[in-house]
């Protein structure tokens, strides 16, 4: 998952301190492990570094200084794209793509789509596996299966996530 | 608007039962000799987009071409011999005659198209034989196992050489492993005839046998291979 | 060891649980009995249904039932009527006495198209007179009393004709119920000053007669016998097979019911109770239904068929039978049904191979009753029948016919193989399951048979009422008869019928029988006595060949039968007399009326009458005779009417009304048919194909739920391409065969039934190709509930059937 594509996508909605990125990381997407400060401001760093993110201002109100990030066009172009590639289906993908179905939403971006071509990706490779399968031996057969039984729960998932959009974008947006 | 050489495709296709909208517009295409996966949640109009193409349902609104003929306009009696000599059909369960044996199952289709009963039975045992299931001739139905009598299903399907087989959850009431056996005879007997098949299944690792996917939300369809 | 203890202790551990207590106490089975009639009508829609549905058919069968046990009391009141209102002076031949209470009564029957206007004419001889029941008086001179029926003819267009044949009374009252034997009777009373007792009236001093007790006829007997069995073993049958009704859906249910912990017994009593409410409520029904049908009876005419509500009262000792057995039996078959299941918790189990079906006892059967009936002599004259062995006979084999049947069924569907698509799925189905099928038409099979055999009974005794009779319509239809011989009247008739509408011919002669006159040889010997026909020349023409005529001539006729010419030529001499008064010579206080036959007279051939008789005798013209000299003479007027004019024998009958009152009108026929025995053989053929029709009803049935249960193959049939055609040549197919079984083999049983019982009444088979009607009817049975089931086999065709419920 990637850390750097989330926080930019939550820029997009308008600039944010370091310490209010977390905290809005934490609560959409962060539910079982919080992140780092240092893991904030080293991202931050690279993207800046990048020029995917501008400094769009220090504020020093009685304590240490904090830095206000903003997007870059490049930024957002680079969100885009990053939502727009399909995951290459392996296992344990679940938080990648919850995040960026949360963050298509956040976007207002179309998030069936994302979801749909995640799902042909998916079911290419189950295509590939499953004519390996039928072309090799039984250890062949038996490893293809496990890869064909966690791809088919990701797609099982993916198929629930679709029939969830909306509510889910209620949710989203409510919070 | 019918794709260079498709075998059956179908455009803007409705249907409705009563209040309830099964098909809102649905595309589809076919090509000889692939394998298309009909995928969707349950309710989306799955059956029903499978029904329309085979000539077994009237659309309301739409046309279906198939060989370059619009299915539309033809009456009952030429729909159902397209049935009988074109198409091919496996359905989840209850397709099989429980009185007659399962070769007599086989060479129903053939019988029904005009076919001597000692030249069709002979027909039967060649396609039950790369089934796997020849040892099941003399049996009824009633004794054999899930995945055996879908076996027998597909063979009766594909007996008559159809140029589709329309397959409306073939393996629903089968285990996996029984499932898969049923899907690679199925698609390795259809390749080899060339037969197009069009396979409703809500389950992907059967949709995996496909060559293309299609997906039916809301009587909607939206073909995969543009997704990607 | 272990184990064996463990499982020991299971059982010991499962007993407390109450489903599981062998055996259950009477609260147990009596709330499981409950239950199931709670599953009867609490059960939704499908348990409702299928209680209706086995209520319907109870009741059809429970109404018929109580039909059939209303017999004997119908028979009872309406006969017990009947001699209410006939004249007792009729049969014990005593002369009675004129005194004020008695009254002369002479019989009017007249017909009317196809039906029988009877009546009576009446005068009273005093100022007190006895009244027929259903009258207040007797009619005055011109008027007349009609049944309601009568009056609701007569004042419609229909009864124009009737009524002008009556048009010398007018009616003045109705004829209440106790005078009639049936509500839909054609009765009339006339009162008439013209009637004497030489105008053929009788005197009667009182209605009505006791009727001394008279042994039924041992024929008699023995056709109610065969008649009970062959109509109620059906019905029977039909019960059984309606409480079957539903039964797999049933069986399902209660496989459901086992799962959460029923044992097999308590399902079996639940299934019973259900059952049970199904032929409770059918008891209703019947009950219901039999009520409305009597008062149904009095309100049409079916077939002749017409009775007071209050005569049709089952004898209650039959109706309490009736009361008892058909629950009874409901729950018997029930139960029965079940053994060839076994509903486990997780489905229903059909006992994987039925037994085969053993063919020695239904065989035995019928060979048995056959040999009883063999061995039971022959019934003749007064000897006291073996009532019990003829019904035992005729019942076992009939019996025997209908298990015969499913074996039958088996054995036959076993053989074969091959053919079309439709016929070999029908041939399959059946070869999986032919028990239902074969069950159902087993009743079919003993109607059908039975009727056969008695409609051969009746044929072989009918032989002697129905003789082929020689008349030849193409020359005259109607015979008029009057009492007195009276040329003028002889004359009157022939003009008079001449001018009526319809008529081509009239032949009208007066008839009287003339004796040899003197001494006879032997006191005991025959006196020569031979017929004396008068009539114009033209007439007599018609009757003998007859070259050269002229008024005053006379001529002896043979009939060429040399004995019967010799007897003619005995009386009848040539220049010699004879007497017209034929009783003067044999009883004492009669005037000799000596007559010359002219010498003159030649002797001629006779040629046959319209009625197809040869009248041989004295051949008088009215110039050499008249025939007022005659002694208890006869005129009589045959009459050749235009088979094109509709209503021809009205136009004869109203004339001869006009002419004379009294004149008798008989109408000759190709064959003459007794009309009782015919009745019953219609009646019979009509039972028969009421039967085939209830039959008819439970297959349509069984087939309905087989279609339904079959929803989804159907469905899946069709989408690959079967035609609708090809399933209704299977459904066709289907129900064909066993009744195509069913019936030959009631033809066969039928016919063998019939010849024995033909023969132990010594007669013989009259008419081998009586099965006839009753096999077309089996064929148009069979149409019609393919018919019936093609809209919802359609329906079940179409892909609906393929979505997944």
């Amino acid at each position: 998952m990637s850390i750097g594509h989330t926080l930019l996508g939550l820029l997009e909605s308008g600039p944010r301190h370091g310490y209010d990125l977390k905290r809005t990381f934490d609560e959409k997407f962060g539910h079982d492990k919080p992140l780092h400060y240092g893991q904030v401001y080293s991202t931050m760093s690279r993207l800046l570094k990048n020029g995917l993110v501008e400094v769009d201002g220090i504020e020093t109100e009685g304590g240490p200084e904090r830095k206000r990030y903003a997007i870059t066009d490049a930024g957002i172009t680079d969100v885009e794209t990053w939502l727009a590639t399909p995951e290459k289906p392996e296992p344990y993908l679940q938080s990648t793509l919850y995040t960026k179905v949360v963050l298509a939403l956040l976007t207002d971006r179309d998030a069936s789509e994302m979801l749909d071509s995640q799902r042909a990706e998916h079911l290419r490779l189950m295509r590939i596996l499953t004519d390996r399968k039928r072309k090799g031996d039984l250890a062949d057969q038996l490893i293809c299966d496990h890869a064909l039984f966690h791809l088919e729960a990701d797609l099982r998932w993916l198929e629930l996530a679709a029939a969830r959009l909306n509510k889910l974008a209620e949710e989203v947006r409510s919070a | 608007m019918t794709p260079a050489g498709s075998l059956l495709t179908a455009s803007g296709l409705r249907k409705t039962y009563g209040p309830t909208t099964a098909l809102d517009g649905a595309d589809f295409s076919i090509h000889p000799g692939e394998v298309v996966a009909v995928m969707g949640p349950s309710g989306s109009g799955k059956s029903t987009l499978l029904h329309c193409l085979a000539g077994i349902v009237k659309p309301d609104e739409g046309s279906i071409t198939y060989n370059g003929r619009e299915l539309a306009g033809l009456p009952d009696a030429a729909l159902s011999a397209l049935r009988r000599s074109e198409f091919g059909f496996v359905f989840q369960f209850g397709q099989l005659v429980p009185e007659l044996t399962c070769v007599e199952n086989v060479a129903l289709p053939l019988r029904l198209n005009g076919a001597r009963r000692k030249d069709a039975e002979q027909t039967a045992r060649t396609w039950m034989e790369r089934l796997e299931v020849d040892d099941l001739l003399g049996k009824r139905p009633g004794e054999v196992s899930g995945g055996q009598g879908q076996r027998v299903a597909v063979a009766r399907a594909l007996a008559t050489n159809p140029r589709v087989l329309f397959a409306d959850e073939p393996t629903g009431a089968l285990d996996s492993l029984n499932g898969e056996r049923v899907m690679e005879l199925l698609t390795d007997a259809a390749r080899s005839t060339n037969a197009a098949v069009v396979l409703v299944t809500h389950e992907t690792r059967v949709a995996a046998y496909s060559d293309r996917e299609i997906v039916v939300r809301d009587g909607r369809s939206r073909d995969m291979e543009r997704a990607v | 060891m272990s184990l064996d203890t463990r499982a020991k202790g299971h059982t010991e551990t499962a007993a407390p649980h109450p489903g599981h207590t062998p055996p259950a106490s009477v609260r147990a089975r009596a709330r499981d009995l409950v239950l199931g009639i709670r599953f009867a009508v609490g059960g939704g829609r499908a348990g409702w249904a299928r209680t209706i549905l086995t209520a319907v058919g109870v009741g059809l069968g429970v109404a018929l039932l109580l039909g059939a046990a209303s017999v004997p009391n119908l028979l009872q009141h309406r006969d017990d009527r009947s001699v209410a209102r006939s004249d007792a002076g009729q049969f014990d031949g005593k002369d009675r006495r004129r005194s004020d209470s008695s009254v002369l009564v002479r019989g009017a029957d007249t017909d009317f198209r196809d039906s029988t206007v009877a009546g009576r004419v009446l005068r009273a001889e005093g100022k007190h007179p006895v009244l027929p029941p259903g009258l207040d008086k007797i009619p005055a001179d011109g008027e007349m009393v009609v049944s309601p029926a009568l009056r609701d003819l007569l004042d419609s267009p229909e009864g124009k004709l009737l009524k002008e044949r009556f048009g010398a009374y007018r009616v003045t009252g109705t004829i209440g119920d106790p005078g009639l034997v049936h509500p839909k009777e054609l009765y009339f009373y006339t009162g008439s000053d013209a009637l004497t007792q030489a105008k053929g009236g009788h005197r009667v001093a009182k209605f009505g007669y006791k009727q001394p007790p008279e042994p039924l006829d041992p024929v008699l007997v023995v056709l109610v016998v065969l008649g009970c069995v062959v109509l109620l073993t059906p019905v029977i049958i039909f019960i059984g097979t309606a409480v079957r009704f539903g039964g797999d859906r049933r069986d399902k249910r209660l496989a459901a019911l086992r799962l959460v912990g029923a044992d097999a017994r308590a399902v079996r009593r639940i299934a019973a109770g259900e059952s049970l409410c199904g032929a409770l409520l059918g008891l209703v029904l019947g009950g219901l239904a039999f009520l409305a049908l009597r008062e149904l009876l009095g309100v049409f005419d079916v077939w002749k068929l017409s009775a007071f509500a209050s005569d049709v009262t089952p004898v209650p000792g039959l109706a309490v039978l009736v009361l008892l057995a058909v629950p009874l039996t409901a729950v018997v078959v029930t139960l029965i049904s079940l053994r060839a299941v076994s509903i486990e918790p997780l489905g229903v189990f059909r006992n994987a191979k039925p037994r085969k079906r053993r063919i020695w006892w239904r065989v035995l059967m019928p060979v048995v009753g056959i040999g009883i009936l063999l061995s039971s002599g022959r019934l003749a004259g007064d000897l006291t029948p073996p009532v019990y062995a003829i019904g035992l006979g005729a019942t076992l084999t009939l019996i025997g016919l209908a298990a015969l049947l499913p074996w039958l069924v088996e054995a036959a569907v076993a053989r074969l193989r091959g053919g079309p698509v439709p016929w070999q799925l029908a041939i399959r189905r059946l070869q999986l399951s032919s028990g239902t099928a074969a069950r159902a038409v087993s009743g079919i099979t003993v109607a059908v048979a039975g009727a056969i055999a008695l409609q051969m009974m009746f044929g072989a005794m009918h032989d002697d009422f129905n003789r082929v009779t020689d008349n030849d319509p193409g020359r005259a239809k109607l015979q008029v008869l009057a009492d007195v011989g009276d040329g003028e009247l002889a004359e009157q008739m022939i003009d008079k019928f001449r001018t009526t509408k319809g008529v081509e011919n009239v032949i009208g002669t007066v008839v009287s029988y003339v004796v040899k006159p003197g001494k006879l040889k032997n006191a005991d010997d025959i006196r020569p006595t031979t017929e004396l026909t008068v009539g114009t020349c033209a007439n007599l023409r018609e009757l003998a060949r007859i070259d050269s005529c002229e008024d005053g001539d006379t001529f002896v006729v043979h009939t060429g039968d040399a004995d019967m010419n010799d007897w003619v030529d005995e009386a009848a001499r040539p220049g010699k007399p004879v007497d017209l008064n034929s009783v003067s010579w044999d009883e004492p206080g009669h005037r000799h009326m000596p007559w010359t036959l002219p010498a003159d007279s030649p002797t001629v051939k006779a040629r046959p009458d319209p009625r197809g008789d040869m009248h041989d005798g004295i051949f008088a013209t009215y110039g050499a005779i008249s025939p007022s000299k005659l002694v208890d003479a006869s005129t009589n007027a045959m009459i050749q009417v235009d088979p094109d004019v509709r209503d021809n024998e009205e136009y004869v009958r109203n004339a001869a009304a006009r002419i004379d009152p009294f004149l008798d009108v008989m109408t000759l026929r190709a064959v003459e048919r007794d009309k009782q025995y015919a009745s019953i053989q219609t009646g019979l053929q009509i039972g028969a194909m009421a039967t085939m029709v209830l039959i008819a009803a439970s297959m349509l049935v069984s087939m309905l739920e087989q279609l339904r249960e079959r929803r989804r193959l159907l469905a899946a049939l069709t989408a690959f391409g079967t035609r609708r055609g090809s399933m209704a040549w299977s459904v066709l197919w289907q129900t064909a065969i066993p009744v195509a079984l069913g019936l030959a083999l009631a033809v066969a049983g039928g016919l063998g039934l019939g010849f024995v019982m033909v023969r132990m009444i010594e007669k013989s088979v009259a008419d081998w190709w009586i099965f006839l009607p009753l096999t077309s009817a089996g064929a148009v049975l069979v149409a019609v509930v393919t018919l019936l089931s093609l809209p919802p086999l359609w329906r079940m065709m179409r892909p609906d059937g393929l979505r997944t419920e």
